[in-house]
């Protein structure tokens, strides 16, 4: 063990940090639009090798040689300044992914650059109003006529599909194949005629799900990522990603520092809540939550960089259940420690789900928004099955005979 | 940068880990926690044959000049085995007399403690259970001691006693030294039986090292209990793994409704990932000293809560024959009730969290 970088990865990290002078942008640039300012940013990141640094140069990547500290040094310093890395969003972050893994040359080079600037922006069409933790039961066909799938059915829990270019999806293909089997992962045209987004609204008050209906929506069988019915595979790869979004340590560090913040601030007594012995001890607890999760991912992520990442099976499966229970220990403490504020409604500026928190309202709507994460990406329920079935060898659940 | 075991580690572990299974069985850990002696010389004899007695003892000495880490990564292993004996209380008082004693005191007293044909341990705790000095009032005047500590760990069995003085210094006193009184109390984890010490004018032999030696036997130990807590969990949880798999109710293994596997994921979920806090700990303790005390406090408060937690879902998990004295159940949860007490409790050591952060 030994947490101290080598010479080399310190040298890398200087080297970093001086890209990382350039952010803000300074002069007429600091002028442009954020858009403008963080596209231009990030594609000096990508120039420099710190951006994409596992996207190979020809699809609009850095195309550095894989080095996982380096990857993490960068992540630590860009996020350190908020400076804008790589996209984590649907597209660079799930889509990319999974056409490099499973893609053809020409969906990749198709692809890959515009969803890795956000040029054309990206949502996951999975869950169906019949199928959600049973997401192998889906319904929505397409149909192969000619060179071309005709789609028809519904999707929901649609995050941003109001303004996304393009659907990544599963769909029924094979309707006469067991139930895995007659899946494919498909690539879809929102601007296609037949493909109709209705914005669902949540609780929090926000807009961010919504409902795609398809009505004989056509698109070209070409659009295909993967085997014909091997759409299963290839949607599994992209959950281990969408996993990986959800249980992010900086952003939980961030997160409880807020927390202390407001203990700090906030009255109890006639002192800060943060000297209330009660609070204290909250506080801690929860303290003791979040460096678990600090450094049961650096236990993971050495024993990856080492090729031995059998050896973490356990802490890595229990990684989403446990970031979202910690976070919900977070958020729920923060809620306690508004007192009457936290009858408050969040207005539309606090519509900001894991964004950082200042205000008791922000914090209401934090509060809200730590209740969806137990249901995204794979429901707490099913991770202890997960957790039960695969960490410790328990018996599967009895199933109901396979259709076929 | 790689937060990992070496190799060395790795088969430190394994060896420790077949040693304990293979020499101390369930059915003979019965017996040895049934007798109450808390002590086999022959596992005794075994773990000093292993090289285990003086890990982080110098060189020089007969030790093996080991970190904490690996000190930590053995009393892991020999609580999921739930080793009898005073294996932890020996390593702690022998790294003290290791860190306070003057070249005479180390030379005298080190080699024997290295290879295990004397046996040390610690005697801190006054009163209900004051672990911190300024709460003490033992004291060593004209050579003698004065004062009454609790909570000894293998009191009657030790050949040497390292005592907290009220100043923060340590003293040093050998067993059946003249007006010593040891008053046996009796204890829940009877691996670890626990006496009463009496010091009336007790000769000793004052060591020189000053207040910081006793900080740093304390975070040492707290990242050890943070180990031993975690192993015996992880024993818990392997045993109603086992036993939930076996038992039958309603023509099914228990363990295939969803309500058992899903309290036993949940439990598991609470232990598992923890293994770095303990991990983290040990190493800080030695190589980060702006985060070792605080680091070793939040892993023995944070495991022992959620071990003792473990604890009563597994006794659950067995249904009735939890509860009994012949299931191997009662003997990790009273292993954790000792790791969870000694040292101080976690809400005391969370106050020491808040106030080491200026809180």
């Amino acid at each position: 063990m030994d947490l101290e970088y080598s010479e080399e990865h310190r040298a890398y990290r200087e080297a970093v940090l001086e890209f990382l002078k350039g952010w803000p942008l300074q002069g007429e640039e600091a002028n442009l639009p954020e858009a403008e300012r963080e596209a231009l940013f990030r594609q000096r990141g990508i120039d420099a090798g710190y951006v994409y640094r596992n996207v190979p140069k020809k699809y609009g990547g850095a195309g550095e040689p894989a080095d996982p500290l380096r990857d993490a040094i960068v992540r630590e310093e860009f996020f350190r300044v908020g400076a804008p890395w790589d996209l984590l969003n649907q597209g660079a972050g799930m889509l990319v992914p999974t056409l490099l893994e499973f893609g053809t040359e020409e969906q990749k080079r198709r692809f890959i650059p515009k969803a890795l600037t956000g040029a054309e922006r990206w949502c996951q069409g999975y869950s169906e109003p019949g199928s959600g933790s049973d997401l192998a039961s889906l319904q929505c066909r397409a149909e192969l006529d000619g060179d071309e799938f005709v789609i028809n059915g519904q999707k929901i829990w649609t995050s941003n599909a109001n303004e996304a270019h393009w659907m990544f999806g599963l769909f029924r293909t094979e309707p006469q194949a067991r139930k895995h089997a007659g899946i494919s992962y498909l690539l879809v045209d929102m601007s296609t005629p037949g493909v109709e987004v209705r914005p669902l609204r949540e609780m929090t008050g926000g807009s961010e799900f919504n409902e795609v209906f398809f009505n004989d929506a056509r698109v070209p069988v070409t659009n295909r990522v993967g085997e014909a019915g091997g759409g299963w595979a290839v949607s599994r790869a992209t959950l281990i990603h969408e996993r990986n979004l959800i249980g992010n340590p900086n952003m939980m560090r961030d997160c409880f520092e807020d927390l202390l913040t407001l203990a700090r601030k906030t009255q109890r007594g006639g002192r800060p809540a943060i000297e209330d012995p009660h609070i204290r001890q909250r506080l801690i607890e929860i303290e003791g939550y979040v460096r678990t999760v600090e450094t049961s991912n650096m236990l993971q992520f050495s024993a990856t960089v080492r090729g031995d990442a059998l050896k973490a099976m356990r802490p890595m499966m229990m990684n989403k259940l446990y970031s979202t229970d910690t976070m919900q220990r977070i958020q729920r403490c923060a809620y306690d420690l508004l007192d009457g504020e936290g009858m408050l409604a969040p207005s539309a500026e606090d519509i900001t789900g894991w964004g950082r928190n200042t205000s008791s309202t922000g914090w209401v709507e934090a509060y809200l928004f730590s209740l969806g994460p137990a249901i995204a990406g794979g429901a707490s329920n099913i991770q202890l099955n997960i957790i039960g079935e695969r960490g410790y060898g328990l018996p599967r659940d009895a199933r109901p005979p396979e259709k076929t | 940068m790689e937060f990992g075991l070496s190799e060395e580690q790795d088969l430190l572990q394994e060896t420790v880990r077949q040693f304990v299974s293979e020499q101390c069985p369930p059915t003979q850990l019965h017996a040895i926690f049934d007798a109450g002696e808390g002590h086999a010389p022959a596992l005794w004899q075994g773990v000093a044959e292993l090289g285990l007695c003086g890990l982080m003892l110098p060189e020089e000495y007969g030790g093996a000049d080991l970190e904490v880490l690996d000190l930590a990564l053995v009393c892991e292993e020999l609580a999921y085995g739930g080793l009898p004996g005073p294996f932890m209380m020996h390593s702690l008082a022998a790294h003290a007399i290791a860190r306070a004693g003057d070249s005479d005191q180390r030379g005298r007293h080190l080699p024997a403690l290295a290879d295990g044909s004397a046996i040390a341990t610690l005697a801190l705790a006054e009163g209900e259970g004051a672990w911190r000095p300024e709460f003490w009032s033992t004291r060593s005047e004209g050579g003698v001691l004065h004062g009454t500590k609790r909570f000894v760990p293998h009191a009657d069995l030790s050949d040497w006693i390292v005592v907290g003085l009220s100043d923060g210094r340590l003293a040093l006193v050998e067993k059946g030294a003249a007006g010593l009184t040891v008053v046996p109390e009796e204890g829940i984890d009877r691996t670890r039986p626990i006496g009463r010490l009496e010091f009336e004018g007790t000769p000793c032999e004052v060591l020189e090292g000053d207040g910081a030696v006793l900080e740093r036997i304390g975070d040492v130990g707290l990242t050890l209990l943070a180990a031993d807590a975690f192993g015996s969990a992880s024993r818990l949880i392997d045993l109603a793994v086992e036993y939930t798999k076996t038992r039958e109710q309603f023509g099914r293994k228990v363990a295939e409704f969803q309500a058992v596997k899903h309290q036993l994921a949940r439990l598991a979920l609470e232990i598992e990932p923890t293994r770095a806090l303990f991990w983290y700990a040990a190493h800080a303790v030695d190589h980060r000293p702006d985060e070792g005390p605080r680091s070793a406090a939040l892993a023995k408060s944070h495991i022992s809560d959620r071990a003792i937690q473990a604890g009563r879902e597994v006794v659950e998990l067995h249904g009735g024959i939890g509860f009994t004295w012949e299931c191997d159940v009662h003997l990790w949860l009273k292993r954790i009730m000792f790791d969870r007490a000694f040292l101080g409790t976690p809400e005391s050591l969370r106050e020491r969290c808040a106030e080491l952060e200026g809180w």
